[in-house]
């Protein structure tokens, strides 16, 4: 995938369930290709279901449990994506 | 189980069903074909959801042509041991998938029948009919939605997939007649409330064509000599070589059960 | 079916008297000793939690390779779909490939919960850098190859897979048990298609021997070399990334696979092959790990041509894509000189 095709995380209420649930994410160019992806590779077809796909880079997190974790920024992006990650330069074996 | 619904002791009616069964499958054959070379991993999944979906309206199809036929031929029997010359689908679809804008424009232009056809289908007096086009008019506007988006990407998109898409009009536009051709069959179908008469569903396909076209950046050719002769038998080259494939193993092994 | 009972504790003791922290600076090693900790509690870690840099590594090496595998092990089985001999054989087929190429999704998404983008992780898989299966280096040469690779390859897939749905890792696990549900549909279907054929006529057997003639040892393969041998494993435990030795693993198959072979009456190719009464197990002849070593490194059947073919849809597939986003580029811009207001497109879509 090149650079403009952005990643959406994806949301699916199976019929009988209550609320949506993060089932996973998809690359897409456009919010109408997201949800046509996210359909086909969560849902396979079925019917009634509701699917929401949101650009990843607009979700906004709260921090890890953990607050002395050494080499994490207060996180405020989901992934680990590089561009989202700084490692101090004198960390060995990264 | 219903009554003959045409003077010709139900003929008109098999040929019907063979036509739409024929068509189904050979479609879905062909967009099977794109497994492991789609151009995404997500597009792999979108092809495959369609060959299955048509797939799923061939099959019943075909059954209830051996059916109403009654000599015993069930839906594999006739998808695997009649030659091309009796089989009954639309050119269009056996041809060949060509590069992914042949294949999505391929796709486009029959959806956008299927569409039509299966809502009509809806209320067939043939209740097999009525009972697969229930499901089947779901599936294609979810076709005609993925297909008609990609035209759209396709011809609105690149200078090279631009071209590459006017090049599958120019190939694909004259197998379009067909869609829209009635002959006896067609007659005695539609005078028995089975199916619409098919020249009836071209307004509606024509507006959806021209919308995606106009979204697309394409012209609608005014070309107006049209390929025909699939519904009766007479097939292009192409269909030989893909029942060559599909019917290789109960050719080659006859009598055997898979 | 054939995965239940196979869910059971954790296998062979680590090495107690290695202490990783001893390599570490204090604050490294305090972390690295709370990250063993939630480990051994059976806590999951998520991706902005913190984590050795190895242990991410290792996982996006390893999560990488499993999703390359799903997506090469289309080509083979994709071989056959055009002449699947029954419409309902075709239609099972399509959908098994599919849910192929889900799988590699649902993995490749895993992994760049990691730091990894799908587009490193394309390019490594068409660049020939990375491994996959071995066992998708191999031909599939008759119809009967649809039934043994569903019955013997997806098999040996589900051993690995069932424990990794509690790996330490949350994505990881998660991606693993929506496999695992979509995979019993896989192998089932392949073992009735044996089925069927040792139930057929004499040259559909023949056709189901030969089959398993040629797949058993390569399917016997995919466990990798014991983990005496192997260079990954003693970490890769103590962090619940790999929660059976590949020893394990290959036994349970065997013990598993021999009798449903029977029950095919098809024989075992290997002449060495015997119930051992006092262990309860069933004792394999010599694996031929030089042939293994061999398909891993690029001689295999198959290898230049599933690269080759993947190669080919990555490249064929470039305009496509690139006219994908050219569109998407237009509309945007349209939108945005016709809505000057508008902060760009809508950032989620929703469908009741």
């Amino acid at each position: 995938m090149t650079p403009g095709w952005p990643l959406w995380e994806v949301f699916v209420r199976s019929r009988n369930g209550l609320a949506h649930k993060h089932v996973g994410s998809v690359h897409a160019v456009d919010a109408t290709m997201a949800l046509t992806n996210a359909r086909d590779v969560y849902t396979r077809r079925s019917e009634g279901t509701s699917i929401w796909v949101v650009p990843s880079a607009a979700i906004t997190a709260s921090d890890p449990a953990d607050k002395d974790a050494l080499f994490d920024p207060a996180g405020d992006k989901i992934y680990r994506h590089p561009t989202f990650y700084d490692i101090p330069a004198d960390v060995k074996n990264i | 189980m219903t009554a003959s619904t045409s003077p010709d002791d139900g003929q008109s009616l098999v040929d019907y069903l063979l036509r739409l069964g024929d068509t189904t499958l050979v479609l879905s054959h062909r967009l099977s074909e794109w497994v492991g070379a789609a151009p995404t991993l997500e597009e792999e999944i979108a092809l495959a959801n369609v060959a299955l979906d048509l797939l799923g309206q061939a099959q019943p199809l075909l059954a209830r042509a051996g059916e109403v036929e009654g000599l015993g031929r069930d839906a594999d029997a006739l998808a695997y041991l009649r030659d091309a010359w009796d089989y009954r689908n639309l050119l269009l679809v056996e041809q060949p998938n060509g590069d992914f804008a042949h294949t999505m424009l391929r796709q486009f232009l029959f959806d956008s029948y299927a569409v039509e056809l299966w809502s009509r289908l809806a209320t067939s007096t043939d209740a097999t009919l009525a009972g697969i086009a229930g499901k089947a008019v779901k599936e294609s506007a979810y076709h005609v939605g993925h297909s008609g988006e990609w035209v759209i990407r396709l011809g609105d998109g690149t200078t090279e997939s631009a071209r590459r898409t006017r090049d599958a009009v120019a190939d694909l536009w004259e197998f379009t007649g067909e869609l829209f051709a009635t002959d006896a069959v067609d007659e005695a179908i539609a005078a028995s409330g089975v199916a619409p008469l098919a020249s009836e569903l071209e307004p509606a396909w024509r507006d959806r064509v021209d919308a995606v076209f106009a979204d697309a950046g394409l012209e609608v050719p005014t070309r107006q000599w049209m390929q025909s002769g699939g519904k009766q038998g007479r097939h292009t080259e192409h269909l030989g070589h893909v029942l060559a494939e599909m019917q290789f193993l109960p050719r080659a092994y006859p009598g055997s059960t898979w | 079916m054939y995965t239940q009972g196979l869910d059971e504790a954790p296998g062979p003791d680590v090495d107690e008297s290695f202490d990783p922290a001893s390599l570490l600076p204090d604050d490294e090693a305090n972390a690295e000793l709370r990250f063993q900790a939630r480990i051994d509690a059976e806590d999951r870690i998520e991706p902005t939690d913190w984590m050795p840099a190895e242990y991410r590594r290792t996982l996006i090496r390893q999560i990488a390779q499993h999703a390359h595998s799903e997506v090469i092990g289309m080509q083979p089985e994709g071989n056959w779909i055009t002449r699947a001999p029954s419409l309902r054989r075709k239609a099972v087929l399509i959908a098994k490939v599919q849910d192929e190429a889900g799988h590699g999704l649902y993995l490749y998404g895993a992994a760049e919960t990691l730091g990894v983008s799908r587009e490193e992780l394309v390019d490594q898989l068409v660049s020939g850098e990375v491994k996959y299966s071995s066992i998708f280096n191999y031909p599939t040469l008759t119809w009967a190859d649809m039934g043994a690779v569903g019955w013997l390859v997806d098999g040996a897939a589900i051993m690995n897979q069932i424990p990794l749905c509690r790996c330490s890792y949350g994505p990881y696990a998660r991606a693993m048990v929506r496999v695992c549900k979509e995979e019993s549909f896989h192998q089932r279907q392949g073992y009735e298609l044996m089925l069927t054929l040792s139930r057929g006529t004499p040259q559909q057997q023949a056709m189901a021997q030969d089959a398993l003639n040629r797949w058993w040892w390569p399917a016997i393969m995919m466990f990798g070399p014991s983990d005496a041998d192997s260079v990954h494993s003693a970490k890769t435990m103590r962090w619940k990334i790999k929660r059976f030795s590949n020893d394990e693993l290959r036994q349970k198959f065997v013990d598993v696979t021999v009798p449903q072979a029977e029950y095919l009456g098809l024989t075992v190719p290997d002449p060495d092959l015997r119930f051992n009464d006092e262990t309860g197990h069933y004792d394999i002849g010599p694996i031929d790990w030089d042939e293994f070593f061999a398909v891993v490194r690029g001689d295999g059947p198959c290898n230049r041509q599933r690269l080759a073919t993947r190669r080919a849809a990555h490249e064929n597939g470039a305009w496509v894509r690139a006219a994908a986003e050219a569109h998407a580029r237009k509309q945007q811009e349209r939108q945005q000189s016709s809505e000057p207001a508008a902060t760009g497109p809508a950032a989620a879509g929703q469908v009741a």
